[in-house]
Order: C-alpha cells, then sequence, then structure tokens
C-alpha cells in the first residue's frame, strides 16, 4: 500500500503496526507529528497502547525503561533538546539492556535554540551504548522502525534502538511510502520478550543495582558486546525484511563505488542529494561514489574499511561539530581506514538547518577541501 | 500486639527487605521499609530512587530484597513507576498478566528524591493519576553524599553545604512543606507519619493503597549521622519531633484533613533540637533567636493545621 506521508506520519504508521504496549511521550518538536499521529490512531482504536504523556522527556524516557523492564513492548519518540535532556536515561536504558525503540527526529541543540536538522542530538548520545540507525528518506525512516524491535528485543542484544531521521527535511516532507499490511509487521516482529520482568512476583529480581569497583567494568564490557552482536542480528533480521519487501537493508550502502578514486561518506537525508550529484559527475566521467552509514552503532568499521578499499580520497561530511577535536563520523572513518593510505579529509556542513547544496557537494568532490562547508564566510557576521 | 501479628502474617515468611544490608545503626528506613511492605497483601513491585537505601541494600552482586525492585536514576522513581504502572494496564488488557492479580508499586526515596531533584517527576506522576504509592523517607538532607542541606532541612541545621560558623547560623532557609505540595495534586490521599509511629504508618499504608490513584506518604526518620545523635537515640529523637509539633501526624483523605495523633503532653522544639549535634549551635546565645523563630513557625504552621482539620487550637 503506497501513501503519501512524511517521515514523522510514516514512522506513527509502523507504530500502529507493531502496537507497541506503552508509549511514553513528551512532544517536543519535531516529533509531535510522530506522536500526534500515533495518539490518533490510538484515539481511534487502531492501536491498544497505554500513552503516557509525561511531564519532560527525561521522564519519557524513565517511564519507558519502567515499562519495557516490565514486560511491554515500549517506544518513544524525541529530538534535540529532549533528548539532551534524556541522555541520562539513555544511558542508563543501555546499561538496563531495556529494548527500547526511539524516533528521533535529529535536530541541531541549544544554543543558540534553533528547530532545525543537524546530528548534534545523536552525536550526544554516541557514546550511550545504543543502536542507532540513520534514514535517508520517509520509506527508510518507516522500513528500519519496523526492523527495530527485532534488533532490539534480540536476547543477544537487548538494546535501545533509536531509528533517526533528519528533522523537517524527512519528519515533515512528504513522500510516497510504501506500507507493509498491518499483519505482516505484526508476524514480523513477533512476541515481546525479556528474560526477567520486573512485574514477575514469583521470581522477583533486583534490577538497576549499584555495581563498584569490582564489578562494574565487566557489565560495561558485557553491554559493548551486546551492541556488536547487533550488527548480526540486524543483518538476519534485514534478510528476512527484504524477503517481506524486496527492500534490503545492510549497516551501509555502498552507491556507485566501483572503480571509484573519490569517495564522499555521509549520514541521513544528504546521502539522497550527494546521490544525484554522483550520477551528474559520473555521467560527466568522474569516478566517484557515495558510501552511506545506516548503522552509526554499532560502527561497521571492517565493513566501511572493504567498501572503501579502492579508493585513493575520501570526505567525510559531519552534520555535527566537535569543537577543539575530530568530528565523530570523521573520527570514526579516520580509524576504519587507519594504515591504508587513504587520502581522508573531513567537512562540516548543514549545522542548524543550513541547506547543502548540490553545487556544494560538487566542490566537495572537485574542489579544495574546506572544514566546513556552506558558511557564508567573509560576508558573516561575527 | 494483633497488628503486628498482621503485618508478621502478611510477610508470609519472607521478609520483603532482609538483613545483611549496609544501612546504619541507629538508621529508621528499613523500619519505614518493612512496615509499609509487610502491611501491603498484594504482591508488591518497589520502585527506588538513588540514595541510601538503594546503595546500601543491593551492592551487585548481593541484594537485600525479596521483591522485585527497580531502580533507575535519582531523580525519575516517580516517571518509572509510571512506565511499571502503564505497563501493568497494558499486559491486563491483553490478558499477559491474570485480571485478578493485583500488584501493587511501591516509591521508596529519600527527601532528595522527592522535594528536591525528584519534585517534577512526582508531580508529574501524582497528575497523571498513576496507581503507586510514593513513600518519602524524610531524613531531611542529602545524607548518603555527605550531609549536605536539602528542601527537607530545617532552619538552622548544620550540614555540610550550610555549615554553622562566625557569619552563620547553619542554614538560612526553611523547609518546604512537601506534604502540602503533595496535596495541590487533589490525590486521593496524602500523609504525614514517623518511622517510631510505626502502626500509625501501618494504618496510612492499609489506606493509601485502598485508594484507586496515586498516594504520597511523607514519613520523617532520622539520620544518626547527619543529625548527630547516638545509634540508640532513634525512637527518642523521632518521637521528640512528633511530640514537639514540628512533624504532626496527619491524613488528608480526597481533599480532607485529620489529626491521626495529638502528643498528649506537647514539649518545646528545644527538647527536639538539643538532641542532635546539628543544632547544637543554636544553643549558644547568639542563636537563641534562631531557635525562638523555628518555635514559632512549628506553632503557626501547627494553627494551620488544626484549623485545616476542622479544630480549634489547643
Amino acid at each position: 500500500m503506497r501513501e503519501l506521508l512524511t517521515g514523522g506520519e510514516a514512522v506513527a504508521h509502523a507504530m500502529r503496526q507493531i502496537g507497541p504496549d506503552v508509549v511514553p511521550v513528551y512532544p517536543i518538536t519535531p516529533q509531535t507529528p510522530i506522536i500526534q499521529t500515533f495518539a490518533k490512531f490510538v484515539a481511534n482504536g487502531q492501536a491498544h497502547t497505554e500513552v503516557v504523556n509525561v511531564e519532560s522527556e527525561h521522564s519519557a524516557m524513565s517511564a519507558a525503561i519502567g515499562a519495557a523492564l516490565s514486560g511491554a513492548r515500549t517506544m518513544t519518540a524525541t529530538s534535540s533538546q529532549g533528548l539532551a535532556l534524556m541522555a541520562e536515561i539513555v544511558y542508563i536504558a543501555a546499561s538496563m539492556r531495556a529494548p527500547i525503540v526511539m524516533a528521533v527526529g535529529n535536530r541541531a541543540l541549544s544554543g543558540p535554540i534553533n528547530i532545525h536538522c543537524d546530528h548534534s542530538d545523536s552525536m550526544l548520545v554516541r557514546d550511550s551504548g545504543v543502536v542507532q540507525l540513520f534514514a535517508e528518506n520517509a520509506q527508510e525512516a518507516y522500513d528500519l522502525t519496523v526492523l527495530a524491535p527485532r534488533i532490539a528485543e534480540h536476547p543477544d542484544v537487548l538494546l535501545p534502538v533509536l531509528v533517526c531521521q533528519d528533522g523537517f527535511t524527512i519528519t515533515h516532507s512528504a513522500e510516497p511510502v510504501e506500507l507493509l499490511p498491518d499483519d505482516s509487521v505484526r508476524t514480523f516482529v513477533g512476541e515481546y520478550r525479556i528474560p526477567h520482568s520486573v512485574l514477575d512476583v514469583r521470581e522477583p529480581t533486583t534490577q538497576g543495582p549499584f555495581a563498584m569497583p569490582d564489578y562494574y567494568f565487566e557489565l560495561r564490557r558485557q553491554q559493548a558486546a551486546a551492541l556488536r552482536a547487533a550488527s548480526r542480528v540486524f543483518a538476519e533480521a534485514a534478510d528476512e525484511f527484504a524477503l517481506l519487501t524486496g527492500r534490503l537493508y545492510s549497516d551501509l550502502e555502498e552507491y556507485r563505488l566501483e572503480g571509484a578514486s573519490r569517495a564522499l561518506v555521509a549520514l541521513g537525508s544528504t546521502a539522497g542529494t550527494i546521490k544525484d550529484v554522483i550520477d551528474e559527475l559520473r555521467s560527466a566521467g568522474m569516478p566517484v561514489g557515495l558510501l552511506k552509514l545506516v548503522s552509526f552503532r554499532p560502527f561497521p568499521s571492517s565493513a566501511v574499511a572493504s567498501a572503501l578499499a579502492d579508493v585513493d580520497s575520501v570526505t567525510v561530511l559531519d552534520r555535527a561539530d566537535s569543537p577543539g577535536g575530530t568530528p565523530a563520523l570523521h573520527a570514526e572513518l579516520a580509524a576504519a581506514l587507519y594504515g591504508g593510505g587513504v587520502d581522508l579529509t573531513g567537512a562540516v556542513y548543514g549545522l542548524g538547518g543550513r541547506d547543502l547544496h548540490p553545487a556544494d557537494i560538487r566542490a566537495i568532490v572537485t574542489g579544495p577541501s574546506s572544514a566546513y562547508v556552506g558558511l557564508r564566510g567573509e560576508s558573516c557576521p561575527v | 500486639m494483633s497488628r503486628l501479628k498482621t503485618l508478621v502474617r502478611n510477610q508470609g515468611g519472607v521478609q520483603p527487605l532482609r538483613g545483611g544490608h549496609s544501612l546504619c545503626q541507629g538508621c529508621g528506613i528499613p523500619m519505614v521499609v518493612r512496615t509499609v511492605l509487610s502491611t501491603i497483601k498484594t504482591p508488591t513491585v518497589v520502585v527506588n530512587a538513588t540514595g541510601c537505601l538503594e546503595v546500601a541494600t543491593t551492592r551487585y552482586p548481593t541484594t537485600a530484597w525479596n521483591v522485585p525492585w527497580l531502580h533507575v536514576a535519582f531523580e525519575n522513581a516517580a516517571a518509572v513507576a509510571g512506565g511499571v504502572d502503564a505497563a501493568q494496564r497494558a499486559l491486563r488488557r491483553r490478558h499477559a498478566l491474570p485480571a485478578d492479580e493485583d500488584v501493587a508499586i511501591v516509591v521508596f526515596a529519600g527527601d532528595g528524591g522527592t522535594y528536591d531533584i525528584g519534585l517534577q517527576a512526582l508531580s508529574g506522576a501524582l497528575e497523571r493519576g498513576h496507581r503507586f504509592l510514593f513513600v518519602c523517607y524524610d531524613n531531611e538532607g542529602y545524607m548518603n553524599t555527605g550531609i549536605q542541606r536539602s528542601g527537607a532541612t530545617p532552619l538552622g541545621a548544620n550540614t555540610t553545604t550550610t555549615p554553622a560558623g562566625r557569619d552563620s547560623f547553619g542554614k538560612a532557609q526553611q523547609r518546604k512543606d512537601m506534604t502540602a505540595i503533595a496535596v495541590a495534586h487533589h490525590v486521593p490521599y496524602v500523609a504525614q507519619a514517623a518511622a517510631t509511629h510505626w502502626q500509625d504508618l501501618s494504618v496510612k499504608v492499609e489506606r493509601a493503597t485502598a485508594v484507586d490513584g496515586p498516594a504520597f506518604l511523607n514519613v520523617l526518620t532520622d539520620c544518626p549521622l547527619g543529625w548527630g545523635h547516638e545509634a540508640r537515640q532513634f525512637a527518642q529523637v523521632v518521637d521528640a519531633a512528633v511530640d514537639c509539633l514540628f512533624w504532626p501526624l496527619y491524613e488528608v483523605v480526597h481533599g480532607s484533613y485529620r489529626l491521626t495523633y495529638e502528643p498528649e503532653k506537647v514539649v518545646p522544639v528545644e527538647d527536639w533540637l538539643s538532641l542532635q549535634q546539628r543544632f547544637a549551635h543554636l544553643l549558644r546565645p547568639e542563636n537563641r533567636e534562631v531557635i525562638a523563630a523555628i518555635q514559632r513557625q512549628v506553632e503557626k504552621d501547627w494553627q494551620t493545621l488544626v484549623e485545616r482539620c476542622g479544630l480549634s487550637a489547643t
């Protein structure tokens, strides 16, 4: 079934079809279209979910942990300052192995306050131990949301999964989206199961205890191993999803990298624009390709290295800065490609919703490297 | 006492919080926890805010808990409880839990996790009407982290962040009335209790868990280390707080106030203060006015309370 939907609405449809037991939410925009659309589905009996309208994003993730560990399939949504506010609890959700699925509409962090897209919010929780998947468009946002419970709830993983889509560019832009039949989604995600429910009064468990230097390190190591396992689980679930839809997902997507001597690397909706520019440049005879990361956490380092093995020069586009250091995606690529002799540069672009035009991308491919792309430069008042 | 037998019977041979934890001698928290949990007849899930109780009872890989226990962070225990409540409703609706098995949800939090950093989550959860009992064990300060002042610390108390000194008589502000804040949420049951008045506390727990909706219990208990008294003085010190009217015992049922205990002999507030090292500096001549101010405030608050209870002042 093909419908004209914004990314936010597409995710709300995925949630309706998954039918989570509990959805605690606080409506910071632009996740607003997600939760408002979903709330309507619940009000009309199209989803049977306890929507808990909490008083902050911090409480949204806190209630989500309480629900998920009580044996209820739990989803939520957030963005920007909301993700920043709940960051403390995102870390704890991962450490408590709570398989919560969360839609993220990526937006800039204050200040100055801004409502438009960049990836600073996601990068803030980079090391929290959650899975982070990035969608290129509304279809991917929908598909990855349907895939997410399979990854989150797998016994080898049991971690939160964040399905990230670019704020406004995807969340608020309508595109044709192919929806699966409701039954297929229900069958695909299956029953929610966790090893130990808080509500199991016959086998009481102590969850979230105090761990000192004698155990903390081992527990964190187990958590890191679980996040690594998500890569394999994603691949297995993606194969099954492909049988259902014909759309095969992977932790990365190679676009026209065959025979390429130059490559760009990016996350999210920008990959779509880059693909158009690459088609153009390829027609003009330039051997250029794109590596799009779908899974930023876990980061598929060896797959990245093999995908770029034959490339001479790589430019990584980061939509979040790391003032005083190396932006997150650039740093990952530097680690993955270390020792391979590739010429690696990075560029920060699009902060606070600044558009990245095809001309900017052509300039990145052909021109001299620049640490910031799309700045007004000298004319910008500073 | 028949109620004591009832509490023991309710435990069914399994103490909800067993010994072997590392709470201090003379600390009233375990008594509050056991009184609360042994009163409740249904299976119970405990949600704990970060604090003394959490740290001292769950050092991994050990636990002192024989009931399901959940801790996430310091400021969010009420939100976590809201999630457990929502899960229980959802699971019961889709028959994943027995329809006739009601699991009570009890939050334990200190005054930090209630009055201060936990207030927003608590306010939200009370307003949303989750079915849970929030029990604040109020020992009037951040005792777990080294006796810092909280919004529950009384005027004049010497704490590590409000030290008494040449230019300071201790905490310069009054404590906030958290019980009144809970009442302002129009929840069906709110009460103030004290660790040593365990029968009164137990009756209040029974009433609190019988209502359909949130309930809040503010239970005064001591901290031998933070208050500066001998462990064996636990009952004497907490009783004195009640008998000087600093900590009246009352309940508010659907907005109606009722005193549940009236001291036979009201003692001056100084009798309570002078038992504790944290107020020792107030006994010096230059600080006598602070004691008088505390006494005046206690009398004023008592007056307000008895009026709310529809009684004339004693």
